[in-house]
């Protein structure tokens, strides 16, 4: 690990100040993934400001009927919220899908959007990564590339978003809050916070140098069944290959995200009036335009099966 | 490479054959770090002074910054049952219960836990005196080499509380009502604790013996 200074914020104002000013600083919450990234020299941060103090960590009723979730509250506190189990089911389903027990006590609600991808390359500092050492090269493109990205990728990255949560965030038209280091507040559509990798992947979100999320808003909630069905390698504490995460009403009209298939959580919305057609129709939307390898052109199937088996649940 | 490699080097030497566990990192002393082996590049972070709370005794502690709770509780405080297996979040050897809540060691600084009451398998009983979970995997035999153990139990105890309280999990069917205590909910919660030996079974046994004693 690279040397680092280390300070506990005790304000809002204070925490996004030092990381805009100081060089190389950087937040640290939970630090699940942040203290793995920077042991591996990945992420060398110059200092560290600790924002576990500044109260972030409440769930509360929105002005608008919906619920704003702080920042920090604790993937399990999120996922065991009674109102949250109630209303926006496919959040809970998705966080108790993600990670262990353990990981799930200390990972945040913000780290969890922010986390960085899983691609074997970008955690291997042997070998060229566009995400982590810019223009030198994507090792996955033409390397083992099972667990990679098949829609909204590019020549310099074929990663994917790890998140569970994330996908059910998107699927629920979460809303991001954050501040600004002039202390400005903007808020974020989910969708609008993650970018895809074009020719710039180590570059992940829209957020400026600085800002701070201190919540994630989510709208009044929208009824139906909500279901969120993650395929992987073994029945627990295992990445997606891939993931549905839908909401469906009792007319056969709903919504669908996809993850473990793009750079960001990936639902269009265009797609989704196909849903009474079936998983064939709706899959052929969603994932337009799919830019396979021979390693992960079985995603597309597996995609199409998967909302298939989802929608038969729907119907029982 | 880390600038404590020339003490690493020692350290490995003289205590690996006895202990078997996998250390990728030992803390210099002072007159260490001030030896010419030191790269002049690597600037030296501002060591903080912080208070640890680990099994109701406090200790104050001088660390450098980058020291995982895991690093402070094996070498600084010789609490040596947290076990380092892959250092990475992935293996759940080095669980330990923070305010109440199993967390993994090495994926936290031991800077960001002052102010919390830390719980490792020292702490929740001693040969004389044990928990029910450690007299539980003794009578089941939930273990062959041993080293997942102490993650295991604590993660156990912290687990059992999680259902008491009523929190849901990725195998509970019905979000709205509390989980049950049974095997499948115990399998799933503890996906996060790894036996290379296999003790999976009788580590079951185990916990369900203590979940049937608690309900």
């Amino acid at each position: 690990m690279k040397a680092f200074n280390y300070e506990r914020a005790t304000s809002l104002a204070e925490a996004v100040a030092k990381v805009s000013h100081i060089k190389g600083a950087k937040f640290i919450a939970g630090g699940t993934n942040l203290v793995d990234l920077m042991k591996l020299q990945i992420e060398t941060p110059t200092h560290l400001i600790d924002i576990n103090d500044l109260g972030l960590d409440k769930i509360e009723a929105s002005a608008d009927g919906g619920l704003r979730i702080g920042a920090l509250v604790r993937n399990t506190d999120l996922a065991a919220n009674q109102q949250v189990r109630r209303d926006y089911a496919v959040l809970s389903r998705a966080l108790l899908a993600g990670a262990s027990g353990q990981l799930r006590n200390q990972a945040t609600t913000a780290g969890n959007l922010l986390q960085r991808t899983r691609c074997p390359y970008f955690y291997d500092t042997n070998m060229p990564c566009n995400k982590r050492e810019p223009n030198s090269g994507c090792s996955a493109i033409g390397g083992y590339s099972r667990l990679h990205a098949i829609v909204g990728v590019s020549n310099s990255c074929i990663a994917t978003h790890p998140s569970d949560m994330a996908i059910a965030m998107r699927l629920l038209d979460a809303t991001v809050e954050t501040v600004r280091p002039n202390g400005s507040i903007r808020t974020i559509p989910i969708a609008e916070l993650h970018r895809l990798p074009e020719n710039t992947p180590h570059i992940e979100h829209t957020l400026e140098a600085g800002e701070l999320i201190t919540a994630v808003t989510l709208p009044k909630p929208v009824g139906g069944t909500h279901i969120y069905r993650k395929v992987r390698d073994r029945a627990s504490y295992a990445f997606a290959l891939i993931s549905v995460a839908a909401i469906v009403q009792r007319d056969g009209t709903g919504r669908v995200a996809v993850g473990g298939v793009a750079h960001k959580p990936w639902r269009v919305e265009a797609a989704e009036r196909d849903m009474p057609r079936g998983a064939k129709a709706l899959t052929a939307g969603i994932l337009a335009n799919a830019q396979t390898t021979h390693d992960n052109a079985f995603k597309v199937l597996l995609v199409e099966r998967t909302i298939a088996s989802v929608l038969n649940e729907v119907k029982g | 490479m880390s600038i404590f490699d020339p003490s690493r080097r020692k350290f490995i030497q003289t205590t690996a054959a006895s202990t078997g566990a996998i250390i990728t990192a030992k803390l210099t002393t002072d007159a260490e770090a001030k030896s010419v082996l030191k790269p002049k590049q690597v600037t030296e972070p501002a060591k903080v002074n912080i208070l640890l709370r680990v099994n109701g005794s406090e200790h104050q502690l001088m660390v450098d910054p980058r020291m995982t709770l895991l690093d402070a509780l094996r070498e600084r405080l010789q609490l040596t049952g947290s076990k380092k297996g892959c250092d990475q979040g992935q293996c759940g050897a080095c669980t330990v219960i923070v305010d109440g809540r199993r967390i993994v060691s090495c994926l936290t600084l031991a800077v960001m836990q002052e102010g919390h009451d830390i719980t490792t398998i020292e702490g929740l009983g001693t040969p004389n005196n044990l928990h029910p979970m450690q007299a539980a995997f003794i009578k089941h035999d939930g273990y062959q080499c041993g080293f997942c153990t102490p993650g295991q139990i604590c993660s156990a105890v912290a687990m059992l509380d999680e259902v008491k309280a009523g929190m849901p999990s990725h195998v509970t069917s019905d979000l709205t009502r509390s989980p049950k205590m049974s095997a499948i909910e115990f399998r799933e919660r503890m996906s996060g604790n790894i036996c290379r030996c296999g003790a999976y079974s009788n580590i079951q046994d185990a916990i369900a013996e203590v979940a049937g004693e608690r309900t």
